[in-house]
């Protein structure tokens, strides 16, 4: 055991958790109204739009996340009517590129969960809502979203920490975050085993974090 | 389509050899999650609060710190692992470990933090009536395990074992960072000679839907199997 490598590391990592941390929340935000829209289509009866947030919430949960975000900064580069459109901005950065890679990730992913959400609210309170004569887009901004997302809490937490471990792989496209800078110490000194518990104990912190703030949040917009 | 030819012209015979590489290590990575999971979930059934303890850890620990990380502590750590324990023995040489067999145990030992997870909720689930019964009929402990518990717990765990089946199979393509040639390899090795990135890794993505899909439609099959009598 290298206590002192342990000791000099956590500093850098510390900040690297911080990259972590926004790739992760961007990722989240742009990604919840991605699986909104994809699960609102997905209660449509038009059986093409409904085929169509299928499908994409299908390829996007049966591929590996490393192939997604390969596709999007390796491949898309490679469209020469990309590199002549503003699109290009931001597709050259592998920050933006990572991120629209976990967005349409946890985006998939936040649309199954919310698709069964909404399916699991029972007609009956939206029928009380009908009959007191509130109209169809207060009834689903005021009844169906507020329970859709009560409902929801729990897989989505799950979700959060799924996407923050995705996050790693952002230290595949050179941006230097906690997984990639615990790389680059790890292939400079040899000693992934400190290298490894410093890293791996910030993550469980975050992980236990988020567990407990979407605990709390369960218990406070619990029904009883 | 060119691109694809077998033989010396096209990548298609490459890419054929690297997918059945990827169907090799998931299910060694599966098997040996198994082995971990028969490890630990007595360990978490078990009544012995030490016990409990080291098997909550390893699968807190595994299921919180990403996948990268696991592999990178296993592809990095893993030779001076076994070069410590030969020297042990005596032996002194360098040592260096199969590229297959870091990926397929790093990805086992996580693919058994599910599994665990998985075995536990599906016993636990088990009508308790049952243990008793198996009691009462005079099975032995190896009897009421094989014969009872375990028909009973595979029909309740194979829908959940199925999900982890496909996080295992998605994982390994994080183990192309070690060089091993599966999918996510070939395509970045044939993307370079071809500079067409865009075609080999949209390519690996219709591979890894294909393997998915086809995993699916097998287990479902189990499924009906294992659920019949119900």
């Amino acid at each position: 055991m290298d206590l002192e490598l342990m000791i000099n590391s956590f500093p850098k990592l510390l900040s690297a958790a911080v990259i972590t941390l926004k790739l992760l929340s961007v990722s989240l935000i742009i990604g919840l109204f991605i699986g909104l829209f994809f699960a609102i289509l997905r209660l449509k009866k038009n059986i093409l739009i409904n085929r169509f947030a299928y499908g994409y919430s299908y390829v996007f949960r049966g591929t590996p996340l490393l192939v997604q975000i390969f596709i999007i900064y390796f491949g898309l580069g490679q469209i020469e009517y990309l590199r002549s459109t503003v699109l290009w901005v931001i597709l050259k950065e592998p920050y933006w590129c990572a991120i629209i890679a976990f967005a349409l990730n946890t985006g998939a992913y936040t649309s199954e969960i919310l698709r069964s959400a909404f399916q699991t609210i029972k007609p009956g309170i939206i029928e009380a809502g009908k009959s007191l004569g509130i109209s169809n887009k207060v009834i689903f901004y005021k009844i169906q979203i507020p329970i859709a997302i009560r409902q929801s809490l729990p897989a989505y937490g799950n979700e959060i920490i799924l996407m923050m471990k995705g996050t790693s792989l952002a230290s595949t496209v050179t941006i230097m975050d906690l997984t990639g800078v615990a790389k680059y110490i790890i292939s400079t000194t040899f000693k992934p085993i400190e290298v490894f518990i410093v890293a791996g104990g910030i993550y469980l912190f975050m992980t236990f974090i988020i567990h407990n703030v979407i605990k709390f949040l369960e218990k406070k917009y619990s029904f009883s | 389509m060119e691109l694809l030819a077998f033989g010396d012209t096209g990548w298609g015979d490459e890419l054929f050899y690297a997918t059945l590489m990827t169907i090799a290590v998931s299910i060694t990575a599966m098997f040996i999650g198994f082995l971990f999971a028969l490890i630990f979930t007595p360990l978490k059934l078990s009544k012995n609060k030490f016990l409990n303890f080291i098997a909550n850890s390893y699968t807190t620990i595994i299921r919180g710190v990403p996948e990268l990380l696991v592999i990178y502590l296993f592809f990095f750590g893993g030779t001076g692992a076994v070069m410590f324990v030969a020297s042990i023995f005596g032996y002194n040489e360098y040592i260096e470990i199969n590229a297959f067999i870091t990926g397929a145990f790093a990805i086992g030992i996580i693919s058994g933090a599910y599994s665990t997870e998985v075995f536990r909720g599906a016993i636990q689930s088990i009508d308790k009536g049952q243990f008793e019964a198996a009691n009462v009929l005079g099975l032995n402990k190896f009897g009421k395990f094989f014969k009872i518990i375990l028909p009973q717990t595979l029909r309740l765990a194979i829908p959940n074992l199925s999900n982890v089946w496909q996080i295992t199979l998605k994982d390994t393509s994080l183990i192309s960072v070690t060089g091993l040639v599966e999918i996510m390899r070939q395509s970045y090795i044939a993307a370079g000679s071809t500079r067409d990135p865009l075609f080999f890794y949209s390519f690996a993505a219709v591979l890894y839907l294909l393997l998915t899909f086809v995993s699916m439609k097998l287990i479902n099959r189990l499924e009906v199997k294992y659920s019949r009598g119900y």
